[in-house]
């Protein structure tokens, strides 16, 4: 609710001549950083606090039990070093590039768009039951898709062995990776499906009229009148993906990152490292590097994204 | 001066933070509450659902009985767990280190020295007052071997719960159709290998089990690699070295390239996620001959009654077998027989407001009456106290096997902070190996890895 006596816009208007001394501006001052310092507390608590102390566990030899539990040394860069120097984390991080870019800057990607490419003159049913079954692999839990996928893919008591009658064949063990790519493919593709779906329909159809009386080819088509309107919609969508499927933990539920760390991405080996072997100082280090990673993705990607289509 | 409103307002809600903060942090038990947890959940087929039936539904209406009787009114709540071992451990880690855990906390042995050099845990003697340890007449009904389940550095850090012990068991009904002899006891790695063999013309059938690989975990090290190792001779730490690239660990590694190079194991069960739960299973359904495993396996997986795999047969149709060394007398002290043997148990948190009254109920969680109880709510059990096994074990044959004859020949587990560590290394060279590597170059690798992460003059090698 407004205070009457002093109308919000010109509070914070009030606040922000520097060095302003009167009663109003000092009321309005007081006013604001009352609104402001609570959601700063909890930014403060929440978000730049941890980072911090992530930051500085990093920093240390802290594990959850043992010897340095109690008397934690700083160890400078070391668990930095270390983890570069670590052909599981280096194992690790080119198996979550190999998992990013096939499930999502490829897989999705390009799936996503065939399917709202294809759909997009299609019956109204026939479009309603391919977005419902592709929509429906989105909103499942996450926990629900990997005990499907897993029951189907089993060795033992999977139900594609069975359908293929082709029993004992360990998909899971045999091809780790390729299990996690398409799995993840096949969960999200509907983020690119819809967002293409929409992006497809701010392309004039009297461009696609032109190109098609023009005589263009289907791919002319694409690369000429589609593509120059979708492409900030591309970028962005291929942002969004990579970054969730970098950071995506579902892997875990599926293989565990096994065998052998065939399918450990970055983050199950996180997890691996700071949980189940509780060397806090050694996953927050490698968190960080992630982190840095994530950065340059998305650093990436944005200049892509502000650099003018010529 | 007038009081700045918006200054006010702003202290007030940092005021509102900080009781929020310090409310989240404070303790709600009372001068007389305990709280009791353990990696145990009451639920049907949950884990260790016997442990936590027992604690929930006897030791804490008992011991609130008995304090009654005494004057005093208690409260005790049970913090039921069921989760994979590791996450319990982290879990107990965390609130032993930030004293928000229970006051009695059941933990593995093997943890033990970890959580001690992090002085998480305290010894008895220094929390509950030497003499009142002492006159705990519990301790003289443990062997000393079982009360050092629970000790480190000399000093006893709780009381041991349970032990076990882990034999080869095999499936009479295919030994029968492999004619092998229902009587089978081999007394080297070869006759095992031999059985292996024989029992590959079954069909359908995993001929041996012997688990290997990270997938496994520290089944693979405790039902695995040490049981082989002290078989050829060593123990994994011998008391100023750990085991490194060694002869004996080669040659651990050398009839695991056997095993699984000659199609005697299942190497593909070894990396499945599951393949733990899987082999019980299957050896439940009767499709594997051979299995190294401890005594949980008869009483907590195929018990008929209660098992997570039951099997109805399994008093007539599983025997079982002493595990030999490599070669007679080639084993660890120079045995023919080899055996390790874990075992958990319990301490009083160091952080507990009412260390006096935790000691008392340990003591009753450890009392004849309360043993019995556990064994009658869910079956019988190698108990700690010589006192309760020979009253109750007297009805299974299995576990009077254990108790007798495995129990005098076995090894226990180094309960050093490396040990996991270490261990992790071992199971590692197990799946090289059984995804083909050679055994001398995953021995080296296993080797490396050990001296980087204690250090190479804590490792030896030859």
């Amino acid at each position: 609710m407004t205070d009457p006596a002093t109308p919000g816009p010109a509070g914070i208007a009030d606040v922000r001549p520097a060095g302003s001394d009167s009663d109003v501006a000092g009321l309005g001052r007081g006013k604001a950083s009352a609104f402001v310092t609570p959601a700063l507390l909890l930014i403060a608590a929440f978000l730049v606090f941890p980072a911090l102390w992530l930051l500085w566990i990093g920093l240390t030899d802290l594990t959850v039990s043992g010897r340095t539990s109690v008397d934690v040394s700083f160890v400078g860069l070391d668990n930095y070093a270390n983890a570069l120097d670590d052909p599981l984390f280096r194992n690790s991080l080119w198996i979550t590039l190999l998992f990013v870019f096939g499930s999502a800057v490829i897989g999705q990607n390009f799936l996503g768009f065939t399917l709202a490419w294809s759909l997009r003159d299609a019956a109204r049913w026939l479009r309603a039951v391919v977005e419902s079954l592709v929509l429906l692999a989105w909103i499942l839990p996450s926990s629900v898709v990997a005990v499907l996928w897993i029951a189907m893919l089993d060795r033992d008591a999977g139900t594609i062995n069975q359908l293929l009658d082709n029993p004992g064949y360990a998909w899971m063990i045999r091809h780790p990776l390729a299990v996690i790519i398409v799995f993840n493919i096949w969960r999200g593709t509907a983020f690119s499906m819809l967002l293409y779906s929409a992006a497809l329909s701010t392309v004039p159809p009297s461009h696609l009229e032109t190109a098609r009386l023009a005589g263009a080819s289907g791919p002319q088509t694409l690369r000429d009148v589609v593509f120059p309107h979708v492409r900030a919609h591309v970028l962005t969508n291929t942002l969004l993906i990579s970054l969730w499927t970098f950071n995506d933990f579902t892997p875990y539920l599926l293989t565990r990152g096994e065998p052998n760390h065939g399918s450990e991405t970055l983050p199950i080996f996180l997890y691996r490292q700071g949980i189940d072997d509780g060397a806090l100082g050694y996953g927050a280090a490698a968190s960080v590097l992630m982190l840095l990673i994530n950065l340059v993705l998305a650093l990436f990607y944005l200049r892509l994204l502000r650099r003018r289509p010529k | 001066m007038a009081p700045n409103r918006g200054m006010l307002a702003a202290l007030a809600s940092v005021g509102v933070l900080l009781a929020a903060t310090v409310g989240c942090g404070s303790d709600s038990g009372g001068q007389n509450a305990l709280t009791i947890t353990a990696n145990a959940i009451n639920s049907a087929g949950g884990k260790n659902a016997d442990e936590a039936k027992w604690i929930e539904e006897w030791v804490i209406p008992r011991f609130v009985e008995e304090q009654q009787a005494k004057g005093r009114t208690v409260r005790v709540k049970f913090q039921a767990t069921g989760v994979p071992d590791e996450d319990y451990k982290n879990r107990i880690a965390k609130d032993l280190k930030t004293g928000t855990g229970a006051d009695v906390v059941s933990l593995d042995g093997i943890w033990v020295g970890e959580f001690a050099e992090g002085q998480q845990i305290a010894p008895l003697d220094e929390l509950v007052g030497a003499d009142k340890v002492q006159a705990w007449d519990g301790w003289q009904h443990m062997p000393e071997t079982v009360q050092r389940l629970m000790s480190y550095g000399g000093k006893q850090f709780g009381i041991p719960q349970g032990t076990d012990g882990r034999v080869l068991f095999f499936n009479r009904n295919l030994f029968e159709q492999a004619g092998l002899p229902a009587n089978w006891q081999p007394t080297s790695w070869d006759q095992v290998l031999d059985a292996g063999r024989k029992l590959k013309a079954v069909p359908g059938v995993i001929p041996v089990q012997l688990n290997a690989g990270t997938s496994f975990g520290e089944a693979t090290t405790m039902q695995g690699i040490l049981p082989l190792l002290a078989g050829a001779g060593s123990a994994m730490h011998d008391g100023a070295k750990w085991v490194g690239n060694t002869a004996n660990f080669r040659e651990v590694l050398e009839f695991y390239r056997t095993l699984y190079g000659e199609e005697l194991g299942d190497a593909e069960l070894q990396q499945d996620a599951k393949g733990r739960e899987k082999s019980f299973e299957k050896f439940a359904k009767g499709q594997v001959g051979i299995l190294l495993e401890g005594d949980f396996l008869w009483r907590g997986v195929l018990n008929p009654t209660g098992g997570s795999f039951p099997m109805a047969d399994r008093d007539t149709g599983v025997g079982w077998a002493k595990i030999p060394a490599a070669a007679p007398r080639a084993g660890v002290n120079g045995q023919d027989y080899v055996s390790m043997s874990g075992g958990s148990g319990r301490v009083v948190s160091p952080k507990s407001k009412n260390v006096e009254l935790a000691w008392e109920l340990l003591q009753f969680m450890n009392s004849p009456a309360a043993y019995e109880q556990w064994i009658s709510m869910g079956g019988a059990r190698i108990t700690p106290r010589q006192d309760v096994n020979a009253e109750v074990l007297g009805g299974d044959p299995m576990l009077t096997f254990v108790s007798e004859q495995i129990l005098p020949i076995t090894s226990l587990r180094p309960a050093l902070p490396e040990y996991s560590t270490v261990s992790k290394a071992m199971q590692q060279a197990t799946l090289d190996v059984v995804t083909g590597t050679s055994p001398a170059d995953a021995a080296a690798a296993y080797g490396k890895a050990v001296e980087e992460a204690v250090g190479k003059d804590k490792v030896a090698s030859d």
